[in-house]
């Protein structure tokens, strides 16, 4: 990688997306066998700085740190001086005065990793844990990373796979980050919501629009479904929670319309029964939890490339 | 005679006539292409002499935010600019909302004696839009005001702004509506479109400013009311204004140097200093924008000069305020965005940036060049170019957009009731008593 940080997947070339793929693999690989934990990273200190609540996402990299050796100093903004009106500023340069080196920043306002690692306040890393409405990089990765152990024929190049994102692409920064990793590794994506959850703007996206799940559905190759806000309803964007899911939810109607070899996908946490009904969650068809554990498996990868070097590890390197 | 009496030589008027100007006793008493007299002279080395320019929306944040720029700090801007008059806004704490806060504002102006500082009374008690301010005894007070504006907010419930509309035709009064409709923009933080798609930033559509101007234009002309839209941004907003004034209704409006310059694609950079309301729009808002106002639909440039303490820009940019300031490099943006690109010549600059806002208001002393009248001159630079630093602002603050971008023309000399106030563009620590 040739930036210090992980901002956003435009960021990222398509050969540095599969340096961070293949790095993953190889992690995945060693980590697999007797020794879970590797010491790439002893003694360097990594923090988890999260404004908004998300115990999965920091939970995850909290564990890929731990696998690394590395510290990790767990930072949330309940309870903190955050209440009292402290600065994300202030906050990461107090951190990064207890030793930080890499910051994982997760905050509600879109850019807000970008101005960290721009504005001059601290000199750390910063990975992006998902900023507002904008992207969250790594969750995109570990959806790649899935699909591309599903599709082992595809593991360069997704051209020829059509990928489905349904639900509130606008507000989804899954959405974005994944829009612009899948299809620049080739693949066809089309997003499908009703026009009240879709940016003004999409045409610019490398996507195509669909407003029907039913005339979409069988010719995915995989299907992401997006996690339904509660706040959503409340502003209206749909009329009612149950006509929401007649139309965009997978249920069992739709999960028997799905090719034999198509995957579904969800970042969690999941809404049994708006966005996705329980029989397809736990459906053979479905990757969640292994986009669970290869989030870890990826972030392990973005850590040490950050942080570590550049060449893809062999036992040797790391042991 | 006073001592302060002097001829100011070797100038060209906007329209290229080479004059001498005469002043004695803070006013104008010849134009000529010579005046033999023995008062002390001042070398305008060929440079174009203009009426001090005149800004209708100006935030000079006293009382009550004092950290980001004074009435005093806000008049050293605007004369570091070439204004010789400028129209504080009432988003003040207290509000600008009785006639004792507009009079303290306006003897805080007096007292700094560098540019003439007309307030600007808020349409509704508290900017709150729920009742009307006292606008007949700002309108009475020795503030005489007669602009009234809620901005930074928008009057937007339709009965009150027909009825504010309506009250101030006792006293020859105008609306200055901030043309943003509320329940289009809730935390809206930039130009809806493209950009914000991608940027996961909150959009602020076009329409949510095109619905309330077509509206409020509608409104005036049914009440027979004077409406002024502020700070324009979008090619809907200037078609809309073309049309009513096609129309022969009674609308005015201005636009922003920032508007005139910037696009929304600056946000990419998630840095708070392009954060502003109304929100830079797209280039073909700009060019729509620099064709209204070449064109006259768009009466006058506004700088809705917005200071800001640091650590209101310091930060991410959700939590950033919303403002630039702009009163140091008006004329300059406005040359290079329409002078360098002949869309306009100084003669039309002039009476954009000076005559009309002074007709609008109703500021009988700025505006013009002639003889009997205030002087309020200043004298421009127009072949030079000067690279904008933010350390160097005269406001308190430093949010200005422009740091680092070179700029056309500056200003050099600006003279306000016949005291030099601004001398080869330094403060002379004068001023006028």
């Amino acid at each position: 990688m040739n930036s210090p940080h992980l901002l956003s997947i435009n960021d990222l070339s398509r050969a540095e997306i599969l340096e961070i793929l293949d790095t993953a693999r190889e992690l995945a690989r060693i980590t697999d066998g007797s020794m879970k934990k590797l010491p790439t990273l002893r003694g360097r200190t990594v923090v988890n700085l999260f404004f908004e609540d998300s115990t999965r996402t920091r939970l995850s990299f909290e564990a890929a740190a731990k696998r690394l050796s590395a510290d990790v100093i767990n930072f949330s903004a309940k309870g903190s001086s955050v209440s009292k009106g402290e600065s994300l500023k202030d906050t990461a340069q107090t951190l990064e005065a207890m030793g930080a080196e890499l910051i994982i920043v997760r905050h509600s306002s879109s850019g807000a990793a970008q101005r960290l690692a721009e504005s001059g306040w601290v000199k750390s890393h910063i990975v992006n844990a998902g900023d507002g409405m904008h992207e969250h990089p790594t969750q995109a990765l570990l959806d790649a990373f899935t699909i591309r152990n599903h599709f082992p024929d595809h593991a360069n190049d997704f051209s020829g796979l059509r990928i489905g994102i349904v639900g509130d692409i606008l507000h989804s920064r899954v959405a974005r980050s994944n829009a612009l990793l899948l299809s620049s590794l080739g693949a066809e994506v089309v997003v499908i919501a009703p026009a009240t959850l879709l940016p003004v703007g999409i045409e610019s996206w490398p996507v195509s629009v669909s407003y029907n799940l039913d005339e979409e559905i069988s010719t995915l190759d995989a299907i992401m479904m997006l996690r339904v806000q509660s706040e959503r309803m409340s502003d209206a964007f749909f009329p009612s929670e149950r006509e929401y899911a007649r139309d965009y939810g997978l249920g069992t109607q739709r999960l028997k319309a799905l090719k034999p070899q198509s995957i579904i996908m969800h970042p969690g946490p999941m809404n049994r029964g708006l966005e996705i009904s329980a029989a397809s969650a736990d459906s053979e068809r479905s990757v969640i939890l292994e986009q669970v554990a290869n989030g870890v498996i990826v972030r392990m990868a973005v850590l040490y490339l950050l942080m570590g070097g550049a060449a893809v590890p062999t036992e040797g390197v790391l042991v | 005679m006073s001592s302060q009496d002097f001829i100011l030589k070797n100038v060209r008027l906007s329209n290229s006539d080479r004059v001498e100007i005469e002043v004695r006793d803070h006013c104008i008493s010849q134009i000529a292409s010579e005046v033999s007299s023995d008062l002390p002279t001042i070398d305008g080395a060929g440079h174009m002499v203009l009426p001090g320019l005149v800004d209708l929306h100006t935030h000079l944040r006293e009382p009550g935010k004092e950290d980001s720029e004074t009435v005093l700090s806000g008049s050293q801007a605007a004369v570091k600019g070439g204004y010789t008059a400028v129209s504080a806004m009432a988003n003040t704490f207290p509000v600008a909302d009785t006639a004792g806060v507009v009079e303290q504002v306006a003897r805080l102006g007096v007292q700094a004696g560098l540019c003439d500082v007309f307030p600007i009374g808020a349409v509704t008690v508290g900017l709150k839009g729920e009742r009307l301010a006292e606008l007949s005894a700002m309108a009475q007070s020795a503030a005489a005001v007669r602009i009234f504006s809620d901005d930074g907010r928008c009057v937007s419930d339709p009965l009150l702004m027909r009825r504010a509309l309506e009250y101030v035709k006792s006293f020859d009064g105008i609306i200055a509506q901030h043309a943003q409709d509320p329940a289009l923009t809730v935390d809206s933080q930039m130009n809806e479109g493209i950009i914000s798609s991608k940027l996961g930033l909150k959009g602020w559509p076009a329409i949510a400013e095109e619905a309330i101007i077509a509206r409020d234009i509608l409104m005036a002309h049914y009440v027979q009311s004077r409406l002024h839209i502020c700070h324009l941004t979008t090619k809907g907003g200037v078609e809309l204004v073309r049309w009513a004034k096609g129309q022969g209704m009674k609308v005015t409006a201005e636009v922003t140097p920032h508007h005139l310059m910037l696009t929304d694609d600056l946000a990419a950079t998630y840095d708070p200093v392009y954060k502003v309301n109304p929100p830079l729009r797209t280039e073909s808002d700009v060019l729509a924008l620099r064709k209204g106002l070449a064109d006259g639909t768009i009466d006058i440039v506004a700088t809705d000069h917005a200071p800001h303490p640091s650590e209101d820009k310091d930060c991410e940019w959700n939590a950033a305020a919303f403002g630039m300031i702009g009163l140091e490099t008006a004329l300059s943006v406005v040359s290079t965005a329409m002078i360098e690109t002949k869309l306009m010549d100084w003669n039309t600059l002039s009476k954009r940036m000076s005559t009309t806002p002074a007709q609008i208001a109703g500021y009988k002393n700025h505006g013009e060049i002639q003889v009997g009248g205030s002087a309020n001159l200043i004298v421009v630079d127009t072949e030079t170019s000067w690279t904008v630093d933010r350390n160097q602002s005269f406001s308190r603050s430093s949010n200005t957009p422009f740091h680092a971008l070179t700029l056309n023309s500056s200003v050099i000399h600006t003279f306000f009731n016949g005291v030099q106030v601004l001398r080869n563009g330094k403060l002379t620590g004068m001023k006028y008593e």
